[in-house]
């Protein structure tokens, strides 16, 4: 299973790569493999507030919806546009297709390093 | 008496003892005893040819009234003989949801044909496979409207007001506010929908033809709505669109219908046929199934329900609506319907219908006492005065087999459609007067 | 197969109308459209050939068993059709004058009364188009009803995790949240979790008995007990009375309101997903808030009524009377001994058929189940790679219709069945078979199923493709 060790995880399977203040989320290649095929992201506006431990987007198969929830409080500054035209993206490369950037980032919930959550989806 | 079961009492013996039981009632025992009823206070059962007398009995009972001139959101209109042989055919009558493809692939296609000629009627981009009927369909569109910041609805008052009663339902149930817009000289004054509009406002629905049969300024109505950063929602009369401008060309963002018209009997009320249909860009936002073209791993064309994360059954309590069973029926009826007349059928249904409304609001305001109430022009269907009590005037004319006007008040809404005759018409005006 | 737009050609088309018998009027250009409507143009004949086509790939009742999962896919008697078609019901205005239709008015009437008595209700609207719509309808109902008495903290509905997906998304849909409460080990509502779920924030629970899995819960008046003492209403999800009918009722179980499917339990034929139909009953105390109109007899004499404190309408007119027709000639039919009738048979056939499975397929709940049970294919899947799709897919080679798949959602791999009273043992035998069949086959070659069906002109779709890039109508020019 693929889990590069510079970022965070959550439980619900998301990744967050923190860089100063900004923060990139996605999901992770654990949680793209389980859901299969994506067919639709569906992405928030840019300038909405996140809140750790809330859903902030969310992700379609064909049979199954998952929510994405946020691990750090801030507001999108950007969003992975390209992934509404090719939402096969996540599935191709979970840790390439950021869903969105976040300003004034900072975590608000209980994250996991890479060891802690390859332990946690064994 | 029969309950369709083709298990003989014997059989059912064997078949409880292969399953290791004494009695049926063996497999009963979760129900507690406290709870079960005893006899079901209703009649013996019945047989077949009983079953239909008894039905045919208040079939009867009721009085077909044979020459028609009252609509209002229901209307008396040819149905080519194909349309019934079509969805009569046990295969479309009796199939479940086509969940699966591969055994359903007429079922899919016939919606998937529906879907597009909606669309080619509306001029919108994506249409559903149907919802309920008009007035439900209208409050759904209203509802996917919805955003975070924009969550309150205008209405046009010129609504059919079965259509409001059903928007306010909705609205009520999602704690939606509604701002109801005044009617002047029976219609919707886009100064006054501007007026209603603010940054809070979701969406601005009106109807054309409305009520009163009016045509409202739809383009100014639309605009109006998009000025103010709102979507604009028009519930359309689905054989006008035969002529008139369509919601697309217009630039609404949601059209909605009651098809009806497009080959279902009257049938007192229902089945009918919600149309809807939207803008590419709210396509999943959409409620109700939509059936979308794919292929199989040969490569061979293949339709599937698609987009269906949207739905209930994968959503749960995060979908926009709880709908599943729809008018799959019906909306295949609408789809043999308009194969059946084609571009150059469905534009005579139109143009047939204006002008016996407009020939039949001639005679009519010649009788004394009926005169038009507002002076707009309008498509098939109109409102006069009455110098009578109108449903008085109603009784009258039933016991001549006519079914006149819809009484509104003290007014009277009128309407024809291709199905009425000159002559049809002349002899409701000469008994018009007769009865008075 | 050719769309009926790719049989198109100009000029051709059917000749529908006559010509017009009075002074044509025209429309001011402001009024119309620039560019009108491409639908097709297609001889009559072939447009007769096409939808026969279209016929031949859908399967209806009578093209085999239909053993679909809490869609009670019973047979459709064909003298429920000929009632609905009679012109004294098919040529009615909805908004004729009430004298002229009391034969219509004694129909709604007389079907409110019939599942009124059959669900143990004291008034009932068939306003309703469907289910799900009368869920909505239900719901509202209770939730009118706390508002009336002042008792607006009440905004929670619970609902077990097997329920059906509109159970929560109506809760939404009346601005409720929802609280799901799980199943115990016996498949039924797990009685502490209830306890601890309920409280002064419960609006009321949503519950289908037997449920999802085919079982009854034995704890029922303990169940609608618990929601009642802390305040809350029960609310009856009818779409699995039919192995009740007659014989318990959800006004007798503790209930406060119900939706019946007219297009399941009362035989009316699901169209290839509609026109459904749904009867929603309520006790006394809920009548104010019932959508109007509603019929009142007064002597020989029907009437149409506004109920006090309507919640409003939810449709235009009446509800699907034509559906409600065919409901009623059922119910006709069947009367007092025929529906308990109809109700142990189902029982006894999907009983038969379970028994018929369970030496090789597992089943989730391996005890006796109402009208349906839930095959478990998870075990077989890991011996042999075959899912519950694949068994299901399979099936379609051999004419049957398969069982509902992937539902209820707590159990991964499953496939629900449903075999309804109306099929024979000969019917259920065979069916037998050919499930042990495929059962057999995928212990053979578990890797040739992936690509069932074998026998269909075309192979499973890709949902993905389709989902992922949506053609949802066809443009000039496409193939």
């Amino acid at each position: 299973m693929n889990i590069p060790e510079n970022l965070h995880y959550t439980e619900t399977h998301e990744w967050c790569l923190l860089e100063g203040g900004m923060a990139r989320i996605g999901i992770t290649d654990y949680a793209q493999n389980e859901l299969g095929d994506i067919v639709f992201v569906n992405l928030p506006e840019v300038g909405d507030e996140v809140v750790a431990g809330e859903s902030f987007a969310d992700v379609e198969s064909v049979k199954a919806v998952s929510e994405v929830v946020s691990p750090v409080n801030g507001t999108v500054a950007e969003v992975n546009e390209e992934l509404l035209d090719n939402p096969a993206l996540v599935n191709e490369g979970a840790y390439d297709a950021w869903l969105i950037r976040v300003e004034n980032a900072e975590i608000g919930m209980d994250v996991m390093d890479a060891a802690g959550y390859a332990a946690f989806c064994e | 008496m029969g309950s369709y079961l083709p298990s003989t009492p014997a059989e059912r013996e064997d078949m409880l003892a292969a399953i290791g039981c004494e009695s049926v009632d063996e497999l009963y025992r979760n129900v507690p005893q406290g709870v079960r009823c005893g006899a079901l206070d209703i009649p013996d059962g019945k047989s077949e040819m009983e079953v239909l007398s008894e039905l045919t009995r208040m079939a009867d009972n009721n009085t077909v009234l044979k020459s028609v001139f009252r609509g209002a959101g229901a209307y008396k209109r040819y149905i080519p003989s194909l349309v019934k042989t079509v969805t009569a055919n046990e295969a479309f009558l009796t199939a479940y949801t086509p969940y699966q493809a591969e055994i359903s692939q007429g079922v899919l296609q016939s919606i998937f044909e529906y879907q597009t000629m909606v669309c080619e009627l509306t001029g919108m981009d994506v249409s559903n496979a149907s919802l309920y009927d008009g007035a439900s369909a209208a409050a759904e569109a209203v509802l996917m409207c919805g955003e975070r910041k924009r969550t309150s609805v205008v209405v046009s008052g010129a609504l059919h007001p079965e259509t409001l009663e059903t928007v306010l339902t909705y609205c009520a149930a999602h704690d939606v506010e509604v701002t109801l817009v005044p009617v002047v000289d029976g219609v919707t004054r886009p100064e006054d929908f501007a007026a209603a509009i603010d940054e809070t406002t979701a969406c601005a629905l009106f109807q054309q033809p409305n009520f009163f049969g009016l045509l409202e300024d739809a383009s100014a109505l639309i605009e109006a709505t998009h000025e103010a950063g709102a979507k604009s929602v028009m519930a359309v009369d689905p054989i006008s669109l035969g002529l008139l401008a369509t919601p697309g060309e217009l630039g609404a963002d949601v059209c909605v219908a009651e098809g009806q018209s497009l080959g279902l009997p009257l049938s007192f009320g229902g089945p009918y046929l919600g149309i809807i249909a939207c803008k590419k860009a709210l396509m999943r936002k959409l409620p109700g199934r939509i059936v979308g073209q794919t292929h199989d791993s040969a490569g061979n064309r293949a339709f599937v329900l698609t987009l269906q994360a949207r739905e209930q059954h994968i959503r749960r309590e995060k979908a926009s609506s709880n709908i599943c069973s729809n008018q799959a029926l019906c909306a295949l009826a609408a789809g043999v319907y308009l194969s059946c007349m084609g571009p150059h059928g469905i534009r005579q249904a139109a143009s047939l219908s204006l002008s016996k409304a407009h020939y039949l609001a001639e005679q009519v305001c010649q009788v004394e006492g009926f005169a038009r109430v507002f002076a707009g022009e309008f498509f098939n269907e109109f409102l006069t005065t009455c110098p009578i009590d109108p449903e008085e005037l109603e009784e009258r004319m039933a016991a001549h087999g006519i079914l006149c006007g819809m009484p509104v008040g003290d007014k009277m809404l009128w309407c024809a459609t291709e199905v009425n005759t000159k002559e049809e018409i002349d002899v409701m005006v000469r008994t018009l007067k007769e009865v008075l | 197969m050719k769309l009926v737009f790719e049989l198109t050609r100009s000029g051709r088309g059917m000749s529908v109308l006559p010509g017009c018998d009075v002074p044509e009027y025209e429309l001011d250009a402001c009024w119309l459209h620039a560019e009108p409507p491409a639908l097709p143009e297609v001889a009559e004949v072939d447009l007769d050939r096409h939808y026969r086509a279209l016929s031949k790939e859908a399967f209806g009742v009578c093209d085999g068993f239909y053993p679909l999962g809490s869609c009670t896919m019973k047979y459709n008697p064909r003298v429920n059709e000929e009632a609905a078609s009679l012109p004294g019901f098919v040529q009615l205005h909805p908004l004729q004058p009430e004298s002229t239709v009391q034969g219509a008015l004694e129909v709604l009437h007389t079907a409110g009364k019939l599942l009124g008595e059959i669900t143990g209700m004291d008034a009932v609207t068939l306003q309703p188009a469907a289910g799900a719509h009368g869920e909505f309808t239900g719901v509202l109902l209770i939730k009118a009803y706390h508002e009336a008495a002042g008792d607006t903290a009440r905004t929670k509905i619970i609902v077990p995790d097997s329920a059906h997906g509109t159970n929560p998304a109506t809760a939404t849909m009346v601005g409720f949240t929802t609280v799901n409460v799980p199943s115990n080990e016996e498949g039924g509502v797990d009685l502490d979790a209830l306890r601890a779920a309920v409280g002064p924030d419960t609006a009321g629970l949503m519950l289908t008995n037997p449920n999802t899995l085919g079982i009854f819960d034995p704890n029922i008046e303990e169940i609608t007990r618990i929601v009642h003492e802390a305040g809350g209403l029960c609310y009856y999800d009818g779409a699995n009375l039919n192995p009740i009918m007659g014989i318990v009722r959800p006004g007798d179980m503790g209930f406060d309101c119900v939706h019946l499917n007219l297009h399941k339990t009362f035989s009316t034929p699901h169209g290839g997903g509609g026109p459904g139909a749904a009867a929603v009953g309520c006790k006394d105390f809920l009548a104010p808030f019932l959508p109007g109109p509603l019929v009142e007899q007064e002597g020989d004499s029907y009437r149409f009524v506004q109920p006090a404190q309507s919640i409003g309408r939810v449709k235009a007119f009446y509800g699907n009377f034509g559906v409600i027709v065919r409901a009623l000639a059922y119910v006709l039919a069947l009367g007092r001994e025929g529906i308990p009738e109809a109700a142990r048979m189902a029982v006894v056939n999907a009983n038969y058929l379970m028994k018929r499975l369970e030496g090789a397929y597992h089943m989730a709940y391996p005890r006796p189940c109402m009208h349906e049970f839930v095959i478990d294919v998870g075990p077989l899947k890991e011996e042999t790679g075959v899912s519950a799709l694949d068994v299901a897919k399979r099936l379609l080679d051999f004419g049957i219709h398969p069982p509902t798949m992937y539902f209820p959602l707590i159990v991964h791999e499953a496939l629900m069945v449903e075999p309804t009273e109306t099929e024979s043992r000969e019917t259920l035998d065979a069916a037998a078979d050919i499930f042990l069949r495929v059962y057999e086959e995928a212990r053979e070659d578990g890797e040739r199923l992936h690509g069932a069906p074998f026998t269909k002109r075309i192979g499973r779709p890709d949902e993905t493709a389709a989902a992922r890039n949506p053609l949802v109508r066809w443009m000039p020019g496409d193939e």
